[in-house]
């Protein structure tokens, strides 16, 4: 609320019945966001009050069968993928926002061609992904559905998310610390990966945690490059993730409560996630 | 030794700043390789504008597909855009600030749940709703529509709350000094400003819109067919990727990867108009 604007309930009562129109305004503005907020109300409580009754110890036993639908290799499969997207994406994406922030000098003609294509491909819906992975992954060069497949195609799709967040979290290092670390006699390489990059690390850490939202709750782009078996594969094997895993026991229609139990799961993941990064946010906003 | 160390590090740095270039070359040549041939196969205008699918018969015509991804993101925005301004204006300009950062932490939810938990939301949900109220089976255009507007509606009130936020304080408490009330001064004077980032946001919008994929397969009934009314199932261009690759072979395969180069072109001309919408602004 604007402090400057502080009205009485009573007298705004009375300016909305000289101004019927404002009121009308005011009506919709409260009528959207209550829709807004409660369907998101609705949607959490709907999967929670369905989903937790059904997650039982059976749901975590180490195999998935016909009889009991497990979710634990698809869990495991979840943190190998994550795992192995972060190791290939996170580097090459700092080392870029490093080049862009501490390297390239203004005006360069290449980094106007890496800003281009990072937003495009930011903006790349995820089965177009799927696709490139299937082709040039599994089919090219012959690795089949496979974990790396997957990983490999999960790693472009947040490489520009990752560059992006890095980026700003170097550009809000002050140029004090570079400055300071140059007149000290440390060189270019010394002043990033001593001085700049540390100060960096909770806006990179920020990135790297939405990041993993994006691969835990990604299916479409993993289909056709990781496959959809549900076993704990090496990393030339096939295994699905745990959305992937929800999207195979929702299509059958067989296991509807194993697909409630795996949406409380995700779904708890994802609140995990989203509250660390808004926690370093927070910290961040404080420094 | 360390002269060449400083020299080897800065093109290590600038060759990872080129692999998101090199990413996207690889996608654009992979998709259009694999996908072009099919299209000139099939001939340019019975592939756009055909309106037939059927991959037994050998006839391979999109154009269901194209109108199923135009109508359902038509529907999402119609749903989404103005609930997800209206939100973004009380997210600026009315929420008390003790509410604040919740209400703002449960928008990043929403854009952080996966699509397949939409999706199966709204299977287990809308669906039955839809099929009580008005019939037919439930998986309908609207249905989908309905789901993708929900989903859409972050994206929306993120950046659009943004855009409001940017417009300077001076412009609201002018239009208030002139005898406007709250209402007026935001709906006539704010968001006029704030205009290009709206745009911007629900450009944004369509692009998700079209090209999420998962959601709207649990929802939309997928039949290859021109749309028949919003009560009646659609395709989605996206939808038609992930239901047929499975056990494509051949010159169906490759029909559906040229799917994907269509959707490709649609989603590259979207970025294009936000890139320029953002120029705009300085």
């Amino acid at each position: 609320m604007e402090a400057i604007n502080t009205q009485s309930f009573m007298s705004k009562l009375k300016s909305f019945k000289s101004n019927p129109f404002s009121a009308i305004l005011f009506i919709l503005v409260m009528f959207a966001t209550t829709v807004t907020f409660l369907t998101l109300v609705f949607l959490v409580g709907y999967i929670l009050v369905k989903g937790i009754p059904n997650i039982t110890w059976k749901l975590f036993e180490w195999k998935y069968t016909t009889e009991n639908a497990s979710l634990m290799p698809s869990l495991i499969n979840t943190i190998v993928m994550t795992a192995i997207s972060l190791l290939i994406a996170t580097p090459i994406g700092i080392f870029s926002a490093v080049y862009l922030v501490e390297y390239a000098k203004r005006g360069n003609k290449i980094v106007g061609l890496i800003r281009v294509t990072a937003e495009t491909l930011s903006g790349i819906p995820s089965i177009v992904y799927g696709l490139f992975g299937f082709l040039f992954f599994v089919t090219t060069l012959k690795w089949g559905y496979s974990m790396l497949a997957g990983a490999f195609t999960l790693a472009i799709m947040i490489l520009p998310l990752i560059m992006r967040t890095t980026e700003e979290a170097l550009k809000a290092v002050p140029d004090v610390y570079r400055e300071g670390s140059f007149g000290l006699g440390a060189g270019k390489l010394r002043t990033v990966f001593v001085i700049v990059l540390p100060a960096a690390v909770p806006g990179i850490l920020a990135g790297v945690i939405l990041a993993i939202g994006r691969i835990v709750g990604e299916t479409a782009a993993l289909i056709y490059t990781a496959g959809t078996i549900a076993q704990i594969p090496d990393l030339m094997g096939s295994g699905s993730t745990l959305s992937v895993h929800m999207y195979n026991l929702s299509k059958e229609g067989l296991y509807m409560n194993q697909s409630y139990a795996t949406a409380v799961i995700l779904l708890i993941i994802v609140v995990v996630i989203n509250s660390i990064s808004g926690f370093i946010a927070k910290k961040i906003a404080k420094e | 030794m360390n002269k060449i160390l400083e020299r080897l590090m800065e093109i290590v740095f600038l060759v990872a700043a080129c692999m998101s270039v090199l990413a996207v070359a690889l996608i654009c040549f992979f998709l259009f390789v694999n996908g072009i041939p099919a299209i000139k196969e099939i001939g340019v205008f019975d592939f756009l504008l055909g309106e037939k699918w059927k991959p037994s018969n050998n006839i391979y015509g999109i154009l269901p597909m194209i109108l199923g991804s135009i109508y359902l993101t038509a529907g999402a925005i119609i749903i989404g855009v103005p609930i997800g301004i209206l939100t973004s204006v009380f997210m600026a300009k009315y929420c008390p600030k003790r509410i604040y950062p919740f209400l703002k932490s449960s928008v990043e939810l929403m854009a952080g749940i996966p699509s397949i938990v939409y999706g199966f939301f709204g299977l287990v949900l809308l669906v039955p709703f839809i099929r009580e109220v008005f019939g037919g089976n439930g998986s309908s255009m609207l249905t989908a529509s309905i789901l993708l507007g929900i989903m859409i509606l972050p994206t929306i009130v993120g950046v659009s709350e943004a855009a409001i936020r940017a417009v300077p304080s001076q412009y609201y408490e002018g239009s208030l000094a002139l005898g406007a009330t709250h209402e007026r001064s935001i709906f006539f004077v704010v968001l006029p400003a704030a205009k290009s980032g709206i745009i911007a946001a629900v450009v944004l919008g369509i692009g998700r819109a079209i090209g999420e994929t998962m959601a709207v397969i649990m929802v939309a009934g997928n039949q290859a067919r021109l749309p028949k009314g919003i009560f009646k199932g659609v395709r989605t261009l996206t939808a038609n990727i992930v239901i047929e690759m499975g056990y494509a072979a051949d010159l169906h395969r490759e029909a559906l990867i040229a799917t994907g180069v269509v959707l490709f072109v649609f989603i590259l001309i979207i970025n294009l108009s936000v890139s320029l919408l953002n120029r705009r602004k300085y």
